[in-house]
C-alpha cells in the first residue's frame, strides 16, 4: 500500500477513522455529557436541597430560634435552643472521648503494629467494618449496654459515648492517613540523633501531622452532631431545658427536626426547615474550618 | 556485639565523654508502657465490634426461643404489637430491599459517572472545586433528607405522576429511595474515583498510543482495570442503603407492606428499629426483643456487604499499589 493512496479508498481507513475527522465524534461528545449530568445531579439536588430548606424556613429565621425552647402546643413562640445547646455539648464530650482514643489507635496502627500479625489485620478489618455499621446499630449498643446497662439513661453522658464509639473508626482511619503522610526520612533522622521510637512519634511525626489529623476530626465530629438514628434509639425526646451536666437529659437538633417533622400543622414544617438551616450552617462552617485547615497547612514534603 | 566484654564498652564511653552512653541496655519502660496503651486504644474498637454482637445477639436468642426462626424469616405478616401478633420478617425486608434497589438505581450509574469525570476528565482546578461540593451531600443529615423527600419530593412526584394528586401515597418508598441515592452517589464516586486514580498511567498512555480516545481509555481500560475497587464501592453504597434510617422513618412509611409497587408505603427493617425503640416499650416484652432479632439481621445483612467490599479493595491494592 502506497501513502499517497486516499484514505477512503484503503482498507485500513475504515478502522481507523480518527485521522480524519475535525472535531469530537458524537459518540465522544454525548459520552462526555452524560458524564457531566451524572455530576450535575448530585450538585443540583444540593442546590435545590438547600435554597429549599432556606426559603421553607425563611419566616421562622429569627431570634426565637435561638431564645425560645421548644413546644409542640404553640408553634408561633417556639424555638430550639435546648436543641442548639444540646448538639454543642454532645459535641464537646464526643471529642473528648472519641479524639484521644482515635488518635492513639491510629498511631498504634501506623507506628507500632505490624501489619502482618493477624491480631493487627484483624483490628484493621474490624475498623473498616466497623466504619459501615449502620448508625441506628450503634444506637442499640449504646441502649443496651450504656443507657439500660450502666444505668446512664437518655443523659449527654450516653449520648455523647454512643456518638463517640460511633465516630471512632472515621477517627482513627483519617489520622492514620495524616499519619502514613508524614515522609519517613523525618522518623529516620529523628531515630539517627538518637530519639527513641516514642520520642520521635511525639516530638516529630505528631506535629506534623496535626493538621491532617485536626481536617479528620472535624469532619468525623460533623458526622456525629448530624446523627439522629443513634440519639432516637437512647430514647431522646425534646426538653425544654438547657443541659447542665454529664448527668442531665437533653434533645438535639436533629432529634428536634425530627420530632417537628412529624408534627401534623403546617407551622412545624416550616420550624423544622428553620432547625435544619441552624444545623446545615453549624455543619457547614465545620466543614469550611477542615476545607481551610487542609488548603492552609497543605505541605510539599 | 554481645560478645564485646562490658569492660570494652566501658572503655568506649569513656571516650564517648558520657559514661554509659554506649550502654544503654536498661529497657525504657516508658517506651513499653505507651505501646500497652496505644494497642488498649486500638482494642476499643475490637470491644466495640463484641459489644454490638452480644447486645445483637443474646436478646435475639431469647426472641428465638419464643418464635421459631423459619416464622420469623419467611412469614409474610408483620404485627408485633397486635392482640394477635405475627413475626414474620418479609414486609420489613421487601421495604428495605425496595428503598435499596431504588436508591442504589440513582446512586451506583451517577456515581460512576461521576467518578469517570472527576477521575478521567476533569482539569485539576475543576476537581479541586467539585469534588468537595460533592462530599457536601454525603455530609448532610439523613433526617434532613427525610425532610426533603418528604415535603418536597413527595409533592413534587404527585404533581408529574398521573393519578389526581394522590398518587404516591404521603409516605412512599419512591421518594425515599431517591432521596436516599442522591445521598449515596458521593460515597459510591468518591471510592470509585479512588480505584481509578489507582490505575496505572501507563495502560493509560499505552491506549492512547494505540489510537484510542478518552471515552475508549474510559470504559475499555480505566474502569475495567478498576472493576474490583468499583464493585467495593457499589457494595458500601448498598449497605449504607440498607442501613439508613432516618429518610425511610420520615419519607417512606411505618406499616409494613408486602407489595412490590414503590408508590405505596412500606416500613424498613431499620424504620421499624427506630419507631419502636422510640415507642418506650418495657424491657424484656416480646415486641422489645424483636428490635434486637430485626437489628441482628440488619447487621447481619451489612456485614456481609462490608465484607465483600473490604476484600474487594485490598485485591486492587494487591495489584497496583
Amino acid at each position: 500500500m502506497t501513502i499517497t493512496s486516499p484514505p477512503s479508498k484503503s482498507p485500513t481507513a475504515s478502522s481507523a477513522p480518527l485521522l480524519k475527522t475535525t472535531g469530537e465524534p458524537l459518540r465522544e461528545r454525548a459520552f462526555k455529557w452524560m458524564l457531566w449530568f451524572c455530576m450535575a445531579v448530585g450538585l443540583i439536588t444540593l442546590v435545590v436541597l438547600l435554597t429549599y430548606v432556606v426559603i421553607k424556613g425563611w419566616s421562622r429565621l429569627d431570634a426565637r430560634l435561638i431564645t425560645n425552647m421548644p413546644s409542640s402546643v404553640l408553634p408561633e413562640t417556639a424555638g430550639a435552643q435546648s436543641a442548639i445547646t444540646g448538639t454543642l455539648w454532645l459535641m464537646v464530650f464526643t471529642a473528648l472521648w472519641s479524639l484521644p482514643i482515635g488518635i492513639m489507635a491510629a498511631i498504634y496502627l501506623e507506628e507500632y503494629g505490624n501489619p502482618n500479625r493477624w491480631y493487627n489485620r484483624a483490628i484493621e478489618i474490624n475498623l473498616l467494618n466497623l466504619a459501615a455499621v449502620p448508625s441506628i446499630v450503634f444506637g442499640i449498643l449504646g441502649l443496651v449496654f450504656i443507657s439500660r446497662g450502666m444505668g446512664f439513661g437518655p443523659t449527654i453522658l450516653t449520648g455523647s459515648l454512643t456518638l463517640a464509639l460511633l465516630v471512632l473508626p472515621v477517627v482513627v482511619i483519617s489520622s492514620r492517613e495524616a499519619i502514613r503522610a508524614v515522609p519517613q526520612s523525618i522518623r529516620a533522622g529523628s531515630l539517627a540523633l538518637g530519639a527513641t521510637r516514642w520520642q520521635t512519634i511525639y516530638r516529630q511525626v505528631l506535629p506534623a501531622a496535626i493538621p491532617g489529623i485536626a481536617t479528620g476530626a472535624i469532619l468525623a465530629l460533623s458526622r456525629a452532631i448530624g446523627e439522629a438514628a443513634p440519639l432516637l434509639m437512647l430514647g431522646v425526646s425534646f426538653v425544654r431545658f438547657n443541659p447542665d451536666g454529664l448527668m442531665s437529659n437533653f434533645t438535639a437538633l436533629p432529634i428536634q427536626i425530627y420530632s417537628w417533622t412529624t408534627e401534623a400543622r403546617p407551622e412545624y414544617a416550616d420550624l423544622a426547615a428553620a432547625a435544619s438551616v441552624v444545623l446545615l450552617i453549624i455543619l457547614l462552617s465545620m466543614n469550611s474550618v477542615a476545607i481551610y485547615i487542609r488548603n492552609k497547612t497543605q505541605r510539599r514534603w | 556485639m554481645s560478645s564485646t566484654s562490658s569492660t570494652q564498652v566501658d572503655k568506649r564511653a569513656a571516650v564517648a565523654g558520657t559514661p554509659g552512653f554506649l550502654q544503654q541496655q536498661r529497657s525504657r519502660h516508658g517506651e513499653k508502657l505507651v505501646v500497652v496503651l496505644l494497642l488498649l486504644a486500638a482494642l476499643v474498637s475490637v470491644a466495640t465490634t463484641l459489644g454490638i454482637v452480644l447486645s445483637l445477639f443474646v436478646p435475639a436468642a431469647e426472641f428465638f426461643a419464643e418464635v421459631p426462626v423459619t416464622d420469623f424469616l419467611f412469614g409474610t405478616s408483620w404485627s408485633p404489637t397486635f392482640a394477635n401478633p405475627q413475626f414474620g420478617v418479609l414486609p420489613l425486608i421487601v421495604g428495605t430491599l425496595l428503598t435499596t434497589a431504588i436508591a442504589s438505581v440513582v446512586a451506583l450509574p451517577l456515581g460512576l459517572g461521576s467518578a469517570v469525570y472527576l477521575s478521567e476528565y476533569a482539569t485539576d482546578r475543576a476537581r479541586r472545586t467539585l469534588k468537595p461540593a460533592l462530599e457536601v451531600l454525603a455530609g448532610i443529615p439523613t433526617v434532613i433528607y427525610g425532610f426533603f423527600a418528604l415535603t418536597l419530593i413527595t409533592p413534587f412526584l404527585r404533581w408529574i405522576l398521573p393519578g389526581g394528586g394522590d398518587v404516591p401515597s404521603i409516605y412512599n418508598s419512591l421518594s425515599a429511595g431517591l432521596v436516599m441515592g442522591v445521598m449515596i452517589i458521593p460515597t459510591v464516586a468518591s471510592l470509585s474515583e479512588d480505584a481509578m486514580s489507582a490505575v496505572p498511567n501507563g495502560l493509560r498512555q499505552g491506549a492512547f498510543a494505540l489510537g484510542s480516545n478518552r471515552r475508549q481509555v474510559s470504559t475499555r481500560v480505566v474502569v475495567p482495570a478498576a472493576l474490583s475497587g468499583i464493585t467495593a464501592a457499589f457494595m458500601l453504597g448498598i449497605s449504607r442503603a440498607i442501613g439508613e434510617t432516618m429518610i425511610v422513618v420520615v419519607a417512606g412509611g411505618l406499616q409494613p407492606n408486602m407489595s412490590l409497587n414503590p408508590l405505596e408505603f412500606h416500613q424498613t427493617m431499620t424504620a421499624f428499629i427506630a419507631a419502636t425503640a422510640a415507642g418506650d416499650i418495657a424491657t424484656g416484652t416480646i415486641v422489645y426483643k424483636t428490635i434486637f432479632a430485626v437489628g441482628a439481621l440488619l447487621f447481619i445483612m451489612t456485614f456481609v456487604m462490608n465484607m465483600i467490599s473490604i476484600r474487594l479493595v485490598r485485591k486492587y491494592r494487591e495489584v497496583y499499589e
